[in-house]
């Protein structure tokens, strides 16, 4: 298949090539073994600390790919390089603190919370493939073992009236997505003769039918734009975000969009790389689109999670705008703005969750009203998300929005940053009255008793995000290097593959 | 060894303080205690940088710390101060003890928060003046923004929370802006440092680059403007001073603002500042006025203070665009003057309020029968804010309106008016709160005139009223050398520089050798 990478690597097992994706299904595998074994009515926690180790084994194991040459596996369909261990170490990052946070959140409420972590570790999987397939009907694949997980993940709290609801909307919208994920993969494949990413590069830059190739690159996003929620294939968002469990939102928001992203960067810049005025204009009206819907939705929004998700529609929009850049520093800024977006994000649903407890107790902004006296630590850390979500200098909220619209700005689309940076003003007035409701207003009397309480791994999940928050915001420069180097294996063709990408990492500056 | 680091410990030993007052026990005086020690340490540490200041050296700038921040984007961290940055950080941190002190009693709940976002305040303050990199200096810029914003919302008297957000949204969406102007200039130079850039751009208005270098001046003016506030962009800060409390108040308009325009706008931008200059003088002179005229007719005393506020920092826009040395001097100058006799006027309508519990000024009147000694407090910072000469704002005016009679005449005839008017409005107010026969309200209380801790935060602000009044050419040695070096294009500049300017009346030893 893709012989130029291929040759020179033969030293390396092709097994660690997806090193992360298999620690990921055993010990997925392994939980639901266990879940079966232990009496019903124990907890399950053990299963949950299981899981936690086997990501934490799954991270490792992506740093480990750090250090292999940049190269394909599995006859060309898999590809590990610096690009794929960036968005592994996103997921992994957001599976992991998702993990803490529910590791008692449903106690009590469900009986087999096993096969909850289980789904997780198994949509891990698929969206970590995705980062790493170059291989469109493998990313297909990968597309659906992950997709699945949510939509069962989506309506975890099965006794709610609102998380089925959630559960069933988002797999009729989803695979409907996913069907024109396949027909857009399908034309491709009669363009140029391959669903591989390099083939396709070939076939662009060799003339293939400019009508086909558009209408494929328009399905293929319309599938995409579904799994990240761009304007106009938004409208599942707010209702799915509004049913599904806190914890389950603050990862499907930012984990399956990561690995989404991913693709939509291996296609755009990759696949189609040398013909980006098929992608251009559409991937800017996309960005547009979505900054404005989803910022003026979010203006009118009362009930705080429906709020977020019109708040994750326009960083979708606002991600997309690195897509308009030219190769390196668009790819870079997008892989960095997912990190940045990731960190926030789950940590602003990890407080709802932690704030409104298993019944969704705290649904409406009134509801936050004085929550910052009762519990200062919990409103201290969302008003930290919140402030990076504005985009506020010196957390990681702010340089993901600055590298995206410098990337922008350098391309020439000068205007196009005017607009986000306008967008993200507006944004700042509803993210700021929640902070408002949290911090200004006297407490309202609890209509029902508060059960909130802080566990260590909860405590411990959200420290790491602050952390993260703060970090990616002081010293982004580690994880920028990390994106950088991921962009240049797609440009950088002039690397030798042998080099282990840790090398380009020391490198690239 | 201090002196290259003594900007970084300034910077950021408040937000260490912040953290420790969080974990300090929520009973007790401790908050208060421990943030009026740090910032009387830091006021005692900000001394150092005048009193070692070199102030032979005629440009550039001094305790310059510069390291690489970020590697790409180049982002330094470059730090360091000239004359008049210096005596602004020495402002903040003179302010700060006695901002803790006037809060002492008017902050009872959540004060260890009050106190936390105050030094992370003041660290967002320092940054401001003292960083020489874009991106460091638009990075405090934004983070001003909280604090503020949420002191107002969590503090304010009656809507603080509108008022809040009403000022975040004015100061937060121009700086989107102002953001997209500094990439811009990224884009073009490749480096985000005010000596490269000020370097790299010279000549640009002529070149190829000339439109743009033009939107991003008024993308820098228009965030720089709304922060001041300039006239038309005013709107939250009626609001924003009414809500605000007494120290916050104290720290809410005027310095940020327009020591960016100093810095940054005719700084960075000095042929488009002159193209835009008479625009400015005149919404300068346009806000004088329009200050004065709408504190005459304000019932509140915090909105009349307001509108007081605004006229003063008008009166600072006139003297900076009218581009002579004698009118930037007053100019920055009376950002220090202002500064002072606002936070004073400030403080003592606070003490009022404490008392009275208001400040509608219908209910208030014959105060000083009652309290002498606020009364005596309360007439000399009127007089300093009406520039009686021998009193700090004086000297400013007088320089302000001097120099640039020499460029705009009739602009600055008109705005002289206001000087009568702000005598008019402060002295009746005086007259109307203090004498006459006291009110029902005031007379059914007898509350105790101003205590100690109360005489403690106003008497140095009243020191200085009469020593920066007396002695200004102390502070004015500093300043001179730096605001010729704001603006490198000598052309708008020089032409209007006489050796007979006004400023050398003041000081003819200084103003000769120009």
């Amino acid at each position: 298949m893709n012989d130029a990478v291929n040759t020179s690597i033969i030293s390396v097992a092709p097994a660690l090539r997806l090193l992360p994706e298999i620690v990921m299904t055993l010990t997925g595998v392994l939980v639901m073994l266990l879940e079966a074994v232990l009496k019903p009515k124990t907890s399950r926690k053990p299963l949950g600390i299981l899981a936690i180790l086997g990501t934490l084994a799954a991270l490792g194991a992506s740093l480990y790919q750090l250090h292999l040459p940049a190269g394909t596996a599995f006859f060309g369909t898999v590809q590990s390089d610096a690009f794929s261990v960036f968005f592994h170490l996103v997921i992994g990052g957001i599976v992991l603190v998702t993990l803490l946070i529910s590791l008692d959140y449903f106690e009590g409420h469900t009986n087999n919370v096993g096969e909850f972590y289980a789904l997780i570790l198994f949509g891990a999987t698929g969206m970590m493939l995705m980062a790493s397939s170059v291989e469109l009907l493998m990313v297909f694949i990968s597309l659906e073992i992950s997709s699945i997980s949510t939509y069962i993940l989506a309506g975890y709290r099965k006794r709610s009236a609102t998380s089925p609801e959630a559960s069933i909307k988002y797999f009729l919208l989803g695979s409907f997505a996913t069907a024109f994920f396949l027909y857009g993969i399908a034309l491709c494949f009669g363009a140029t003769g391959s669903t591989n990413i390099y083939d396709i590069a070939k076939g662009v830059a060799g003339g293939a039918s400019p009508l086909l190739l558009t209408v494929a690159f328009g399905m293929m996003l319309i599938g995409l734009g579904f799994k990240v929620s761009l304007a106009p294939f938004h409208v599942w968002t707010p209702d799915v975000y509004e049913g599904a469990p806190a914890p389950v939102v603050g990862l499907m928001s930012t984990a399956p969009k990561a690995a989404a992203f991913a693709v939509l960067l291996r296609i755009t810049y990759g696949a189609y790389g040398t013909a980006t005025h098929i992608w251009m204009p559409l991937v800017w009206i996309l960005a547009v689109l979505s900054m404005t819907i989803g910022n003026l939705g979010a203006l009118t929004q009362r009930n705080v999670k429906r709020m977020l998700a019109y708040s994750s529609i326009a960083h979708a929009g606002y991600l997309l705008v690195a897509f308009t850049a030219l190769a390196p520093m668009g790819i870079a800024a997008a892989s960095f703005y997912t990190a940045a977006y990731a960190a926030m994000n789950v940590g602003a649903f990890g407080i709802i969750s932690y704030l409104s407890g298993y019944n969704e107790a705290r649904t409406n902004l009134s509801d936050y009203a004085g929550a910052a006296r009762r519990h200062p630590v919990a409103a201290a850390a969302f008003a930290v998300f919140l402030i990076s979500l504005i985009g506020i200098p010196f957390t990681a909220g702010f340089f993901g929005k600055f590298y995206v619209f410098t990337a922008a700005i350098d391309s020439g689309h000068a205007w196009l940053a005017v607009v986000g940076l306008l967008n993200s003003g507006v944004a700042a007035f509803y993210y700021l009255r929640l902070l408002g409701q949290m911090y200004m207003l006297p407490e309202e009397p609890a209509r029902e008793p508060d059960t909130a309480h802080a566990r260590p791994s909860f405590v411990l999940g959200m420290a790491i995000l602050v952390l993260a928050v703060f970090v990616l915001g002081i010293f982004p420069g580690r994880a920028l290097r990390l994106a950088r180097a991921g962009a240049a294996t797609f440009a950088d063709r002039s690397v030798p593959p042998s080099s282990p990408a840790i090398a380009q990492l020391q490198t690239k500056q | 060894m201090l002196n290259a680091s003594i900007l970084t410990w300034l910077t950021f030993l408040p937000v260490a303080g912040a953290l420790v007052v969080l974990l300090l026990p929520r009973r007790g005086r401790a908050a208060e205690g421990f943030t009026l020690l740090l910032t009387l340490a830091f006021f005692l540490l900000a001394l150092h940088l005048p009193a070692h200041f070199n102030y032979h050296q005629q440009q550039g700038f001094q305790y310059e710390l510069n390291v690489p921040w970020i590697s790409s984007p180049a982002i330094h961290y470059h730090v360091g101060v000239d004359g008049l940055s210096m005596w602004l950080v020495v402002l903040v941190s003179f302010l700060a003890p006695l901002g803790v002190l006037i809060s002492w009693r008017a902050i009872e709940d959540r004060k260890r928060e009050f106190y936390a976002l105050l030094l992370l305040q003041q660290t967002a303050m320092y940054g401001v003046f003292i960083s020489l990199d874009l991106i460091l200096y638009y990075a405090f810029w934004e983070l001003s923004i909280v604090p503020l914003a949420l002191l107002i919302g969590m503090y304010g008297r009656n809507d603080g929370r509108r008022a809040a957000i009403k000022f975040f949204l004015y100061a937060f969406i121009p700086s989107a802006l102002l953001l997209v102007g500094m990439l811009w200039l990224y884009g073009q130079t490749g480096t985000f440092d005010l000596v490269q850039l000020q370097q790299q751009m010279h000549g640009w208005s002529t070149g190829p680059h000339a439109a743009g270098l033009w939107l991003t001046s008024l993308a820098f003016l228009l965030a720089f403007a709304v922060k001041v506030p300039v006239f038309p962009l005013h709107g939250w800060l009626r609001d924003g001073i009414s809500e605000a409390p007494t120290a916050v108040a104290m720290i809410l308009a005027g310095k940020l603002g327009l020591y960016s325009l100093l810095r940054w706008h005719v700084g960075l931008f000095p042929t488009e500042a002159a193209h835009v200059a008479p625009l400015m003088v005149a919404l300068g002179a346009t806000g004088v006025l329009y200050g004065a005229l709408m504190a005459l007719v304000q019932t509140d005393l915090k909105r009349l203070a307001a509108y007081a506020t605004l006229s003063a920092v008008s009166f600072i826009v006139l003297g900076i665009y009218a581009f002579t040395a004698a009118s930037m001097d007053g100019a920055a100058y009376q950002i220090l003057n202002e500064s002072i006799s606002a936070s004073a006027f400030f403080m003592l309508l606070g003490i009022l309020y404490e008392r009275y519990g208001t400040y509608d000024m219908g209910q208030l009147g014959g105060i000083a029968t009652k309290m002498p000694g606020l009364a005596v407090l309360f007439v000399i910072t009127t007089l300093s804010l009406i520039g009686l000469p021998s009193l700090n704002v004086f000297v400013g005016e007088f320089l302000i309106l001097s120099g640039s009679f020499q460029t705009h005449p009739r602009i600055a005839g008109t705005a002289t008016v206001g000087v009568i008017l702000s005598a008019s409005y402060m002295l009746w107010m005086v007259q109307r709160v203090f004498y006459g026969k006291p009110s029902t309200s005031v007379a059914a209380l007898s509350p105790a005139d101003v205590n100690w801790r109360e005489r403690a935060a106003v008497w140095p602000t009243i020191a200085l009223m009469i020593a920066m009044g007396v002695a200004s050419v102390f502070w004015m040695h500093a300043i001179d050398l730096s605001v010729p070096g704001m603006a490198p294009n000598k052309v708008s500049l020089g032409a209007a520089v006489t050796p007979t300017s006004a400023y050398a009346t003041l000081n003819p030893t200084r103003g000769m050798t120009r």
